[in-house]
């Protein structure tokens, strides 16, 4: 074994150099094309500059609320609320949820409210959700805004993101981009 | 029809399709014949052998291949060690993260050369960089290892008679350069476009729309992440893996990493019968295999898809299905039908979390690591399938009362007991493990996230996990404890180098008997009847050793949620 060992000390560094240095720097050259430089992709609002791929906490009645999240949204982290699904704790949770949420929208039934609004999601860091958890918080939104409802209702339609291509995959919102466009709805 | 059903099903279509062809292309590499990238790695490689010292035509046997083998594996693992202990005082850190403890950086590197990939920390905080750029070095060369190893089992059934079986070096060389290499690179840049990040700066603090003061973390993933599939190594940049919306930022993103890790483990099945030049033997194993993938991932996309009974019992809209611990972009289909992917074949990589999957779908996950063979990891499940038909040979030559052969070879006393102990191996570490963690609560209680039949289903993910060199896991437990880094870390090098070691052993011994061309009284192995046989022995392994432990874990849940 000791007559390999020096053959594979030196195989290894010209493969380091290979594999974790030319590699990653050609991705890297190619990436400076990628949006925003492959720094993340961002949108500007006011000023400020926000990532269109990392979710944020909304939380305010006059904002549609974003999926509950395991981590707070913060982004510094990642993670899900490892839950099981008989875990009574986490029912509990769900029925807190569902409950608040009956609170503050009061006209909606609760068979309307979509699982997505309920359930954290794997990243805690989710930047979309369904058209379904959008139309169920219109009636509170519009209320507290004082929007028309058809207005709020045009505007979920515009943000709705089709599957890819049309044909795969889930239809899904950006939560982020549709409470920009609900700022500057006027 | 349903957009993410489609989805699902062009994602496997064309993985097989691409697998067909890069079989083909995997088989030339190995047998030395010219390829389109040859003007681009003849060169390169050369500037490896030459400063390395290294003669890539010398002819070895499988002991002396076995033996390159460890000694390269155990430099990588000093000198994983000396990066992760030490990475808080080098140099690319730009978030600050501390060196590794001990028994972490134990854990990690090991679990990083046998190609595991379980992760003990959050790769936002508990890696620099240049700690995550020396995992990703191992997701490389750990897949070309049991690339490498696979290829003398190639060698050892297209030669008649021989002791040799080819060189380690250049077998591990090209796998890692004219495999790896260009598929991740595609995929690297198609995950740039589609939105993951490939800069070196550190975390970013932004002001979100509501006024809250939140940080971003960042780092130059586009690279890391393709290999991490490509390789079927399954180690995440970010701490949720490709559930995190850089690591994996659209749907498109998803298809492109789906199929990368399908595809090599789907390939070196067809490299197989091209190299040995059976095809047919091909179409067997991966029409077993196929089987074996439909039937676990079948029922898994339809629970997750009809989410949880307990939560539709409060009467609201359940129609997206199980959306704990799932992204929307991804959707609870897609989310299902990967975590039988990644479980089957031994890339670990998640884009759900397992542990808030219905309880038949965690079943399910366990049940594709405990047979780990449906698919497999690069090389190394090939290798795994090859015991089960060494297995299969046998007992249809008892039945019949003839002598056991595989492809023209004898099968004798000393492979059979190489097969049942390797066969065994695998069972003992996972239940013997749960066994002493489930009997020792002082050590294991508090990393429990879920109480009852659902933390027992924790404990046994983590061995199961780490016996299939898989790495994912029920995430709730809380790892990072000397208890879990310590024991884990012995099962994934007992689990690693043993069942690469016994098929490797077999196919040695059997490539130097004479050759028995084949008669009338030949078993014919490239048979529907033969997979079917084969089938039955995988079913029985895996039933028998594992129902008691599933009844008393996920059964049991399933049970009470109704």
């Amino acid at each position: 074994m000791k007559k390999h060992i020096l053959p594979a000390i030196k195989l290894t560094a010209v493969m380091i150099l290979f594999f974790t240095v030319i590699y990653p720097l050609a991705v890297w050259g190619i990436a400076q094309f990628a949006p925003n430089a492959g720094k993340g992709e961002i949108i500007e609002h006011n000023g400020n500059k926000h990532y269109v791929n990392i979710g944020q906490s909304f939380t305010d009645d006059n904002y549609f609320w974003s999926r509950p999240s395991a981590v707070d949204y913060n982004a510094a982290g990642s993670g899900g609320s490892n839950k099981g699904p008989s875990n009574e704790e986490y029912l509990a949770d769900v029925q807190a949820r569902i409950d608040t949420f009956l609170v503050h929208n009061p006209e909606v039934d609760k068979s309307e409210i979509p699982v997505d609004l309920l359930t954290a999601s794997g990243s805690g860091l989710d930047p979309n959700f369904s058209v379904q958890a959008a139309k169920v918080q219109v009636k509170r939104i519009a209320k507290i805004r004082g929007v028309d409802e058809v207005k709020l209702n045009q505007l979920i339609d515009q943000q709705t993101e089709k599957p890819l291509w049309g044909i795969f995959g889930p239809e899904k919102i950006n939560v982020l981009k549709l409470n920009i466009a609900l700022d500057e709805l006027k | 029809m349903n957009t993410e059903i489609l989805g699902i099903i062009v994602m496997f279509t064309l993985s097989i399709l691409l697998a067909i062809p890069l079989g083909k292309y995997i088989a030339k590499v190995y047998g030395g014949e010219k390829t389109l990238l040859d003007p681009i790695f003849n060169p390169i490689e050369r500037i490896f052998y030459k400063i390395s010292g290294i003669n890539p035509h010398t002819e070895m046997n499988w002991k002396q291949q076995m033996v390159v083998m460890i000694s390269i594996n155990m430099v990588w693992f000093l000198l994983g060690m000396v990066v992760l202990m030490n990475q808080g005082n080098l140099p690319l850190n730009p978030d600050k993260n501390p060196s590794m403890s001990a028994d972490l950086a134990f854990n990690t590197v090991i679990s990083f050369v046998v190609n595991c990939n379980l992760q003990h920390y959050s790769g936002e905080s508990g890696l620099s960089y240049l700690g995550q750029y020396w995992l990703m070095f191992l997701q490389f060369v750990s897949a070309g290892t049991g690339m490498a190893a696979a290829v003398v089992l190639f060698r050892a059934f297209r030669d008649k008679t021989a002791d040799t079986l080819g060189n380690f070096y250049s077998n591990f060389v090209k796998s890692c350069t004219r495999i790896l290499l260009p598929i991740s690179f595609v995929v690297a840049i198609i995950l740039a476009f589609e939105g993951t990040p490939m800069t070196f700066e550190g975390k970013d603090t932004i002001t979100t729309l509501q006024g809250d003061s939140v940080e971003v973390s960042r780092g130059p993933a586009a690279a890391f992440v393709p290999i991490k599939h490509v390789g079927t190594n399954g180690g995440g940049f970010f701490g949720v893996n490709s559930a995190h919306p850089f690591e994996n930022p659209s749907y498109l993103s998803n298809m492109v990493e789906m199929v990368a890790q399908l595809i090599v483990p789907l390939a070196m099945i067809f490299a197989f019968g091209y190299f040995i030049r059976r095809r047919k033997l091909s179409w067997m194993i991966f029409g077993v295999m196929t089987v074996g993938f439909l039937m676990l991932t079948i029922p898994n996309i339809n629970m997750e898809m009809n989410g949880n009974p307990a939560i539709a019992a409060m009467g609201i809209d359940n129609s997206l299905g199980a959306m704990e611990g799932k992204e929307i972009r991804l959707g609870a289909p897609a989310s299902g039908f990967w975590s039988i992917v990644t479980t089957v074949i031994s890339t670990g990589s998640v884009n759900s979390m397992h542990d808030s999957s219905m309880a038949l779908s965690g079943m399910n996950e366990l049940l594709a690591m405990m047979i780990n063979a449906f698919y497999g990891g690069v090389g190394v499940g090939l290798l795994n399938f090859f015991i089960f038909i060494i297995l299969a040979v046998f007992i249809s030559g008892l039945m019949v009362g003839r002598t056991p052969e595989f492809l023209g070879k004898k099968v004798e006393a000393r492979e059979m007991k190489i097969a049942m102990i390797i066969a065994l191996l695998h069972p003992f570490l996972i239940l013997v493990g749960t066994a002493l963690a489930a009997a020792l609560p002082q050590y294991t209680a508090d990393s429990l996230n879920n109480p009852g039949f659902h933390g027992l289903s924790e404990m046994l993910y983590e061995y199961t996990s780490s016996s299939a060199n898989n790495g994912s896991g029920f995430e709730g437990l809380g790892d990072n404890t000397p208890w879990w880094n310590i024991s884990t870390g012995f099962v994934l090098i007992l689990s690693r180098f043993l069942p690469i070691i016994g098929p490797v052993a077999i196919a040695g011994l059997l490539a130097q008997k004479k050759f028995v061309p084949e008669g009338d009284g030949t078993l014919k192995t490239d048979t529907a009847t033969f997979g079917l046989m084969v089938f039955a022995v995988i079913a029985i392994v895996a039933a028998l050793a594992f129902f008691p432990v599933l009844a008393l874990g996920p059964i049991a849940e399933y049970f009470s949620l109704y």
